[in-house]
């Protein structure tokens, strides 16, 4: 049985949760663990902490946020942003994160995809890419680092390839394109970072309604759908997008 | 004899993250400690091996650390113990993922990859089917859901020890139990509030001092 899993996404600057969640009668909305337990009581699968902050000198409260989240919360979570080196990681997951995502500098330096998977195992190794469609790449995707500004000439199927064959142990697939747009996943590119890979791939960027979660399963045959503002911005519950993915035959584990 | 807050240890030989478990398990109502102190472990009302990453690795760290001999003594004891993940794996005789690395042998058969066209890690939360009316999942109504990591697990052998399997292209074991020994391919701490309920029904079986239930 193949259980399609829902991913709410999170930002995170400074160790706080950016572009406030409402959920009613929660307390403080930039509370990380506060927000990470409701998510759980609703039914996500999984959580993505997406951490923005901006100084490195503050990412310790990211370290701070992975270990009270850790120590309340019991579903799995990913964090990823700003992971530049394996004793980044290293903090993180001793800290109590259960996978870190590496993008920009699993890039410059594919070796610490190599690192972090051998120390820690593939499992909790996400290789996150983002892909903007790109007439030079042979695939049509090309590889966008630095939050999807910089490009980089590398081929995004190529790309997907070699973190899986470094030792990724799931691959978190943006579509630069899409993400913001809520017009949908792009799903060609989906499929064919499926179809390249034989490790899971979270589908992600410009979901805007229930049914693109859907399609991203079933036309992007994604093992994964991450959103965020139809989440956070009270649109629709975890629940409600578990109920219209079962409908549409996806094996889901009920909210 | 029943004990308030049973005393759980955790071995810790270096692998990984033992937070959520330890968390886990204080959650459930023990006093939890990571620890390689081999007379705490020895004194524990029940005793927890983790373990992430790959079989060959952990092996090497059980050697490393000595603490291979207290899980071995451990699990042959009367007290409950649990392994979690690759700490299930590392129970049996050995695995695909290391030929030539012994295991520590405590259920005699092999830990084989995952069987056929199917993505391997499995990643994802997924069913447990009873094989056996066991305390582990005990007060649990069905489906129980919980969330898998790995790309190996335990052959079914002749089934008798196995509690639950799960559908991944087939039958995978999801747990298995003899005695006072519970072993998991699933991830309780990780598994929302089936999860807890199972890591409280191996704690009760640790304050009750025994468990086979």
């Amino acid at each position: 049985m193949r259980v399609a899993r829902v991913i709410p996404c999170l930002d995170v600057d400074a160790g706080r949760v950016v572009k406030g969640v409402n959920f009613v009668d929660i307390r403080d909305a930039g509370d990380p663990v506060e927000l990470a337990a409701r998510y759980d009581a609703e039914g996500a699968d999984e959580l993505v902490f997406l951490d923005i902050t901006a100084s490195s000198d503050r990412r310790d409260t990211t370290v701070a946020m992975a270990r009270a989240v850790a120590d309340e919360v019991f579903i799995p979570f990913t964090i990823g942003g700003g992971i530049r080196t394996l004793d980044d990681a290293r903090r993180l997951l001793r800290a109590g994160a259960d996978k870190v995502s590496v993008n920009t500098a699993a890039v410059r330096r594919p070796e610490l995809v190599r690192e972090i998977s051998l120390e820690f195992g593939a499992q909790c190794c996400v290789v996150a890419v983002d892909a903007r469609s790109s007439t030079e790449a042979p695939s049509g995707y090309e590889v966008f680092t630095h939050g999807g500004r910089t490009r980089t000439g590398i081929d995004a199927l190529e790309w997907v390839a070699e973190a899986e064959r470094l030792g990724a142990g799931e691959i978190l697939l943006t579509s630069m394109d899409r993400d913001g747009t809520r017009k949908g996943f792009e799903l060609n590119l989906t499929s064919k970072v499926s179809e390249a890979v034989g490790v899971p791939v979270i589908a992600s960027g410009g979901v805007g309604t229930l049914d693109h979660l859907v399609e991203g399963v079933t036309e992007g045959r994604a093992d994964a759908v991450l959103a965020a503002s139809i989440f956070h911005y009270g649109e629709h519950t975890i629940a409600e997008a578990k109920t219209r993915m079962a409908a549409a035959g996806i094996q889901v584990r009920p909210a | 004899m029943t004990v308030e807050r049973p005393l759980v240890a955790i071995l810790d030989y270096g692998i990984g993250n033992l937070h959520s478990a330890q968390k886990g398990f204080e959650h459930a109502g023990a006093d939890a400690r990571l620890t390689a102190d081999r007379g705490l472990i020895d004194a524990a009302d029940g005793v927890v091996l983790p373990g992430v990453g790959a079989f060959a690795p952990c092996m090497t760290a059980l050697g490393r650390t000595g603490l291979d001999d207290a899980a071995a003594d451990a699990a042959g004891s009367d007290r409950p113990f649990m392994g979690i993940c690759v700490g299930m794996q590392v129970l049996f005789a050995g695995s695909d993922e290391a030929p030539g690395t012994p295991g520590l042998g405590v259920f005699d058969r092999f830990v084989r990859w995952i069987p056929g066209r199917v993505k391997r890690p499995q990643m994802q939360w997924n069913v447990l089917e009873r094989r056996t009316d066991h305390p582990m999942l005990a007060g649990l109504d069905d489906p129980v859901w919980a969330y898998f990591v790995h790309s190996l697990a335990p052959e079914i052998g002749d089934g008798a020890d196995v509690v639950a399997t799960c559908d991944y292209g087939g039958p995978v074991v999801a747990a298995v139990a003899r005695g006072n020994v519970w072993a998991a391919q699933f991830h309780p701490e990780k598994s929302s509030r089936v999860g807890l309920r199972i890591l409280a029904n191996f704690v009760a079986a640790a304050s009750a001092g025994g468990g086979a239930g």
